[in-house]
């Protein structure tokens, strides 16, 4: 079985869903005879043409303005933004546009499309590329939003939403781009949008995270000694819509909670976890809901790992929460 | 005081020429008129085309009344600007998509939305075909390639290239047409779109219905450009300067726009030379910002569209006061008929609230939705 890092998962999913389905195309910022910054999408336009691999002019309301167009019409547009950081001109499109669409025309006219940007710290990249801007686009109805962690999960997750029926935000983690490496199957398979994964089965303490926080967390567990407390690691993959029902076993069974995302902590999407927790679960808890965000500051340039939540600072969290 | 000097290689816009037109205010042919540009109309189109006109100005006249009596809770009239609409309408196939603003009813209407649907939809009630999810005059037509209506305005326009670019690599040869007043040539989605359009050489027609207000905001206070034509050239296409209340200039101008975007030479713009009559909509005062500014009003009412064109099938022979008499009198029966059924239509149920938000409902819609079953219902949004 090969063994890929994200990029070349991502790069595989979209070279089998395009020989697959003629309808993809794919559309953004150098994504074309480049291949993307990141590379995702090289050697695409090379096989599938122009037509299905367009780089286009540098205006982000306009690859997804356009992006929701060829949608209505029955393509089934891949749209890259750049750097998550650089979205915010496509919001009014995504947001007021794109995830309204279905609701608006009473179901005539659905716009099914994916949106794939890298986001988040860690790669010395400063306040415009590094960005983890989830929480602004969960709060649209409309949206689901896949977070991958790992070439596995990118590839079988990116595969699903270039099939589901709804317009699809997909998360990609830069910093572990690279770093993460894992045997991918050659070939199909899916993995379902909405579906939480248990990377690490514990009885003492829930750790909710996803994207690169789930290494982060691995981190904390396996090199900063939370081993020791037998958290329960949850990788949520998909944040709209949550899965629900693997969260409430998980905190049913240990009673304590940790989250983790690399956001600024108020209003971050762990807010609306913590939540969803002491809604559905408050008797089941021992301990407060603990939350380990990015900082309520702007992304810093060289204190940058100070913001995020470092393996430390989850260790310290978790200890706490299972002594509580 | 001389004028500072340009340096060599500047390039400055030049004068708007007037715009294009074939009638004159008498529905005559304007002398001097190139015939070849006259576009041929068969009989049987012209009194649709009339028809579609004649719908128009009931419709507007009966529900901005509703409106004011209370039983509608919003309401936009099109009224003086119907030639640019039908103009496109008549130029355009079937299966070209439009992408309207809020002021483009008669091109649903003319490609077969009935004046029933068209009801239930200002009034958001069960049979309403967009579910009571729209405020009124939003409308949304599938059957007819007419795009749902989204209020902020311009979101529109890169997305109808979006359309143009999809049938383009899927040598479809459909023509892609969207509508926006001139306001609208301010954001920035309108500019986007415009030069991703060029860049593609997309096979689309933009359409803007320069009406002279954007609510109370005129036209000097919105752009610098000696004509909103002019903006096209920046984006490497030609910019149409058309006389907006001359249905047969409008159809000459589009015809050409599209077969230039079917032989591939890429997107034109047409700015359709209009006037706002009415008020932006129900809930406007043009009293307060158009105060002494009768004799502009009185003016475009002379210009008037529909007058043109009916003296203009009068003098052919095509039109006669039985055929006009017949038109009211079905179009309102229609009117009529479409209200006194709203009636008895209740509002939509309410698991269309979470229908169409995905697919398929999600667990927390379904689960929200099942908490408000259990408690007593509210008042509607419009009542």
């Amino acid at each position: 079985m090969p063994v890929y890092n994200i990029i070349q998962a991502v790069n595989d999913a979209l070279r089998i869903e395009m020989r697959k389905n003629p309808n993809i195309v794919i559309l953004g910022e150098d994504v074309g005879n480049f291949g993307g910054v990141f590379r995702a999408t090289s050697g695409l336009q090379e096989e599938f043409g122009k037509d299905r691999v367009m780089d286009t002019p540098l205006a982000e309301a306009g690859i997804i303005g356009s992006a929701i167009g060829m949608a209505l019409y029955g393509l089934r547009p891949v749209a890259e933004i750049q750097f998550s950081d650089f979205i915010y001109p496509a919001f009014d499109q995504i947001v007021n546009e794109l995830a309204k669409f279905r609701y608006r025309s009473g179901g005539e006219y659905p716009a099914p499309m994916v949106i794939r940007t890298p986001y988040g710290g860690g790669i010395r990249g400063g306040h415009y590329h590094s960005q983890s801007p989830e929480a602004y686009f969960a709060h649209t109805p409309g949206l689901k939003i896949v977070i991958p962690s790992n070439p596995y999960d990118a590839k079988g997750l990116l595969l699903s939403a270039m099939r589901e029926e709804d317009p699809i935000l997909f998360m990609e983690p830069k910093r572990v781009y690279r770093a993460s490496r894992g045997e991918v199957p050659e070939g199909e398979y899916t993995i379902p949008i909405g579906q939480a994964k248990i990377v690490r089965p514990g009885k003492g303490v829930t750790v909710l995270c996803y994207g690169s926080m789930v290494h982060s967390v691995l981190d904390a567990v396996d090199k900063q000694g939370a081993a020791e407390f037998d958290p329960e690691i949850v990788d949520l993959r998909t944040i709209v819509p949550f899965d629900g029902e693997a969260i409430l076993e998980s905190v049913r069974k240990t009673g304590r909670v940790v989250i983790v995302y690399e956001a600024p902590k108020t209003c971050g999407f762990g807010a609306e976890l913590s939540a969803f927790i002491a809604e559905k679960a408050l008797l089941h808890l021992e301990a407060p809901i603990a939350r380990v965000a990015g900082l309520d500051t702007p992304f810093p340039y060289t204190l940058e790992l100070e913001y995020l939540p470092s393996p430390e600072r989850i260790a310290k969290a978790i200890a706490e929460t299972a002594r509580y | 005081m001389t004028q500072p000097a340009l340096p060599p290689g500047a390039i400055v816009a030049g004068q708007a020429p007037p715009p294009f037109s074939l009638l004159d205010y008498e529905g005559n042919l304007r002398e001097g008129i190139d015939p070849s540009l006259v576009p041929d109309i068969p009989d049987a189109d012209c009194l649709r085309l009339y028809r579609e006109f004649v719908k128009l100005r009931l419709v507007d006249d009966r529900y901005l009344k509703l409106q004011r009596q209370g039983r509608l809770g919003f309401y936009m009239q099109s009224t003086g600007e119907e030639a640019a609409q039908l103009g496109v309408a008549y130029a355009l196939r079937q299966s070209d998509w439009v992408y309207p603003s809020y002021r483009e009813p008669g091109i649903a209407f003319f490609r077969g939305y009935s004046i029933s649907d068209f009801t239930n939809q200002l009034f958001g009630n069960d049979e309403d075909p967009i579910k009571g999810r729209q405020m009124p005059v939003h409308h949304s037509f599938r059957a007819g390639n007419y795009v749902s209506i989204s209020s902020p305005v311009g979101t529109q326009i890169p997305q109808a290239v979006g359309t143009a670019r999809a049938a383009q690599i899927l040598k479809h040869d459909t023509v892609v047409s969207v509508f926006f007043g001139e306001g609208t040539t301010s954001p920035g989605d309108f500019h986007v779109g415009m030069n991703f359009a060029g860049v593609w050489k997309a096979p689309v027609i933009f359409v803007c219905r320069n009406n002279g207000w954007a609510i109370s905001t005129p036209l000097s206070h919105q752009t610098a450009s000696p004509s909103i034509a002019h903006k096209a050239l920046g984006y490497g296409f030609p910019g149409l300067l058309v006389d907006g209340n001359d249905l047969l200039a409008m159809i000459t101008a589009t015809r050409m726009a599209a077969a230039r975007a079917r032989a591939g030479e890429g997107p034109t713009l047409i700015e359709a030379y209009t006037y706002r009559r009415a008020a932006h909509s129900s809930s406007d005062d043009p009293s307060v910002y158009r105060k002494g500014k009768d004799d502009e009003l009185r003016e475009w009412e002379r210009r008037d569209p529909v007058a043109r064109f009916s003296r203009y099938l009068e003098r052919r022979g095509i039109l006669t006061p039985a055929i006009d008499a017949q038109y009211r009198d079905e179009i309102t029966q229609e009117i009529t008929a479409a209200l006194a059924h709203v009636e008895s239509v209740g509002p939509p149920p309410l698991m269309s609230l979470i229908e169409d938000v995905y697919a398929q409902p999600t667990a927390n819609l379904r689960e929200q939705l099942a908490e408000l079953l259990t408690l007593p219902r509210q008042k509607l949004g419009h009542g």
